[in-house]
């Protein structure tokens, strides 16, 4: 759907457009094992070149370029953080498709929990507020206009036989 | 000649809007029903000459018209007739101008069918329609002319995107659009109401139809987007959490808990102040979303800068709608009066419940899309917020609504016995602890919380058939009861059911999918096989054919089941010589609601061809589940209690919703 939306926004011009495929066949691990966890890793990468795809999913040049960057250090041993180190100490804060809890980043992810917090603590004053006024009992109705009371007039002259039992 | 005929239309819609947006309001200001008669008119004639404008462009795209600027730069005179039509809509200009018809569209039905309403709210939303028109009239005239010409016309079009020539053209934007801008009709409602400072119940039950049309076109065009993202990508994946999916998923929130929080002020006159102040958010977000489509500001905040003269346009229309309306709604708000007191365990209360994690997780997107952009402005950091961050914030907050959604329906309104709802779940609960022990015990690999999602899932289907099952009498009383008390159930609570269910099939189809979908990934020469669960996909072999305006790759794949020939897939990879890309026409096999999905890569020097192979379970039920929520609206909007104009209450119906 990016890609389509992307060329729907953009529509021309856009180099590198053309659909392959993210992973190559001649990129894939040996080993099971730390193939599946470079597709892992690969998923909480940006491709920085790319509108908001993961190296995952992205078949620009930088994105199979990175592919191998992983694996390459999965091969030489590294741990999935020691990698993730390594690509933002080369690439910046950028490359991670989720955001680290810093400084710059605390609103992003407080606010989510905030906002849920916030609209429960509401809710609750609001209920307790209304449960106290509704004690003083006043239940104001807003009043009908006069076409509206026209109206009515014509709808019950219009009914011919009274109201059965509801 | 047609060009002009387009242009000038659209010239005299956005004079018409003029007028529509001012008369009618001079007229309720005077009480004079003929000026606010006007709107009626105006609204309808706009109808009309946007619409010959529309019709003038889709002229000009058939017969490949190269001298029209649009026409050139999207089309080409080989492409197919359809995508003639759809290429319409496929680039910048075209889509505003459909966006423009459909608002005219909806306008248009306010003014046909709303003879019921009272006059003045009647001129009072027409009006605020018309704002509206009218800023996009201007933006289309002013920025984004679909009708210019060139002074020396070239002899071939330069064609439209290839990724975009497809049949998901034709649904997808329109659909899109009917639900972006059907939330108008909500807005223009609230703002209309906030100007006459008056709502009652009756406001709910005239806006709750187009607040539901609006969600039904909405809800299929995102999903018919993912399920054409899905085909047409080559790697099978559905849900990008990409900002312009994001821009449709924002509305589609908010207008969710707009329609829920509509049956609370409908039925018992209450959350009056929260419904109009959603339906102001949920314009807003459409708005929005149109922005960030179609001002560049999401390729890059530099893009933005240096041609920001569409940018800057829609942005000063979404800060004096949004601005506007929400100063209007802080500033008369209260003149609104409260009504309908309820307990926090009660129907409204677990409305008020939805309200509250569908706008948290609206809220959740929101940050999550603008937050990159907001904070690169401010300080020029730049960050990346994707689909891991997405995944881990939305699923906490749809989990536990999903765990309340089976409870609503089962609660009274004004106070519940939240026990007895529970009571009432039991069978549900069954099932769904059934279905977590057999997954349990059958399924190997995949995370752990898949068998408790589809539990959660079972859960949310179980319990709207629970409802049904409580409503109708099943299983305690003779089953002829049942089924005559089945068809007296409102159409409304059907279409609750079905639309609560339809969110359980889409959890299962996005569970399974995510956990247990299986891949092969590899280069195949003809004669080689491919193993994939239990499936063996032969690659008989590989030929070229010549389209209308491209030239593709096909492979011929043989499918067999346990030594059992099955069926034959042929995916294919098409170049399109005028822009020099290429599209991958993935090959499909259904089985269920599994599928089979092959694409095609490059070939090899050696003669191999790159081969992705999917095997999706379930995968088709993260799409059946938007449609049976839609079908669910749509039954819904076929109750007769929503129609506004029936005039006489059936007798007969109202005996046995006495009966209920």
């Amino acid at each position: 759907m990016k890609r389509i939306v992307a060329a729907l926004v953009v529509a021309i011009g856009v180099a590198g457009l053309s659909p392959a495929y993210a992973v190559q066949p001649d990129e894939i691990m040996s080993d099971p094992a730390k193939e599946s966890r470079a597709r892992d890793l690969s998923r909480e990468l940006r491709c920085m070149v790319c509108q908001n795809q993961s190296i995952d999913d992205s078949e620009a040049p930088l994105a199979r370029d990175l592919r191998l960057l992983v694996r390459e250090r999965i091969a030489a041993g590294d741990s999935d953080a020691q990698v993730i180190d390594f690509l933002v100490a080369r690439y910046g804060e950028f490359v991670l498709l989720k955001p680290r809890l810093k400084p710059h980043t605390l609103l992003l992810w407080l606010l989510p929990p905030l906002a849920l917090a916030g609209g429960g603590l509401a809710l609750w004053i609001y209920n307790r507020r209304r449960s106290r006024s509704a004690a003083s009992g006043d239940q104001s109705l807003s009043k009908l206009t006069a076409e509206e009371e026209a109206r009515l007039e014509r709808l019950i002259a219009a009914e011919p036989s009274a109201e059965g039992p509801a | 000649m047609i060009a002009e005929a387009g242009h000038y239309a659209l010239v005299l819609a956005l004079a018409l809007a003029l007028i529509q947006s001012t008369v009618p309001i001079l007229g309720a200001r005077l009480h004079d029903p003929a000026l606010m008669n006007v709107a009626r008119s105006t609204a309808l004639a706009q109808l009309l000459f946007v619409a010959a404008s529309f019709a003038a462009l889709v002229t000009l795209h058939v017969t490949s018209d190269f001298s029209l600027v649009n026409v050139f730069e999207n089309s080409h005179s080989q492409k197919p007739l359809i995508y003639k039509i759809t290429g319409v809509w496929g680039n910048h200009e075209g889509s505003m101008l459909l966006w423009v018809s459909i608002l005219a569209l909806f306008g248009g039905l306010v003014a046909a069918f709303g003879n019921n309403l009272p006059l003045s709210l009647r001129a009072h939303v027409l009006a605020v329609q018309a704002w509206v028109a009218s800023a996009f009239y201007l933006f289309i005239l002013i920025t984004s002319n679909p009708f210019l010409r060139i002074a020396n016309p070239p002899i071939e079009g330069r064609d439209l995107n290839p990724v975009l020539q497809d049949i998901g053209l034709a649904v997808h934007p329109p659909m899109l659009y009917l639900g972006y801008v059907g939330f108008s009709i909500s807005f223009s409602f609230a703002v209309a109401a906030l100007i006459e400072g008056r709502i009652d119940a009756a406001w709910a039950r005239w806006v709750r139809p187009w607040t539901l049309v609006a969600w039904i076109f909405l809800t299929l065009g995102i999903a018919m987007g993912s399920y054409w993202a899905y085909y047409e990508l080559g790697w099978g994946g559905w849900w990008f959490w990409d900002p312009v999916e994001n821009a449709s998923l924002m509305p589609w929130l908010a207008g969710t808990a707009l329609l829920h929080s509509a049956v609370v002020m409908e039925k018992r006159n209450a959350l009056k102040v929260w419904t109009i102040l959603l339906s102001i958010l949920t314009f807003s977000l459409s708005l929005l979303g149109t922005f960030l489509v179609r001002s560049g500001v999401l390729t890059s905040v530099h893009a933005f800068a240096t041609d920001p003269t569409r940018g800057v346009f829609i942005l000063l229309i979404l800060c004096i709608f949004i601005g506007g309306s929400l100063s209007l709604y802080a500033w008369r708000a209260s003149a609104l009066k409260q009504g309908g007191l309820f307990a926090p365990i009660s129907r409204e209360g677990a409305l008020v419940l939805n309200n509250l994690f569908l706008t948290t997780a609206c809220a959740t997107v929101f940050i999550g899309t603008l937050y990159p952009l907001a904070l690169e402005v401010l300080t020029g950091d730049k960050i990346s917020v994707g689909a891991p961050f997405f995944n881990l914030t939305f699923a906490p907050l749809f989990l536990p609504l999903m765990i309340a959604v089976p409870f609503g329906p089962l609660l009274a309104w004004k106070r519940g016995d939240l026990l007895g709802a529970a009571q009432r779940l039991t069978a549900a609960g069954i099932a769904a602890l059934i279905a977590i022990a057999v997954l349990w015990a059958w399924t190997r690999g995949g995370s752990a919380f898949a068998p408790l999602a589809i539990g959660l899932a079972v859960f949310v289907i179980a319990g709207a058939l629970s409802d049904l099952a409580e409503r109708t009498g099943l299983f305690r009383g003779p089953i002829g009861t049942a089924m005559r008390r089945a068809r007296g159930l409102p159409r409304a609570t059907w279409g609750t059911a079905f639309a609560h269910a339809g969110v359980g099939v889409a959890l299962i189809g996005i569970v399974c999918e995510t956990t247990w979908n299986s891949e092969y990934i590899g280069s195949m020469k003809p004669g080689d096989v491919a193993d994939i669960a239990g499936y063996e996909l032969k690659l008989d072999g590989v030929s070229q054919r010549q389209g209308p305006n491209f030239r593709e790759m096909i492979g011929q794949f043989a499918v067999s089941l346990d030594g059992k020939p099955l069926s034959a897939m042929t995916p294919s990879k098409r170049n399109f010589t005028t822009r020099g890309s290429s599209t991958t026409e993935a090959a499909l096999l259904t089985r269920g609601a599994s599928q089979l999905y092959i694409s095609l890569g490059d070939t090899n020097a050696d003669g191999a061809i790159a081969v992705r192979i999917y095997h999706k379970p379930l995968v088709l039920l993260i799409w059946w589940g938007p449609v049976l929520m839609a079908f669910g609206g749509m039954l819904s909007l076929s109750d007769r209690r929503l129609r506004v104009g029936a005039p006489k209450p059936a007798k007969a119906l109202r005996g046995l919703q006495a009966a209920e």
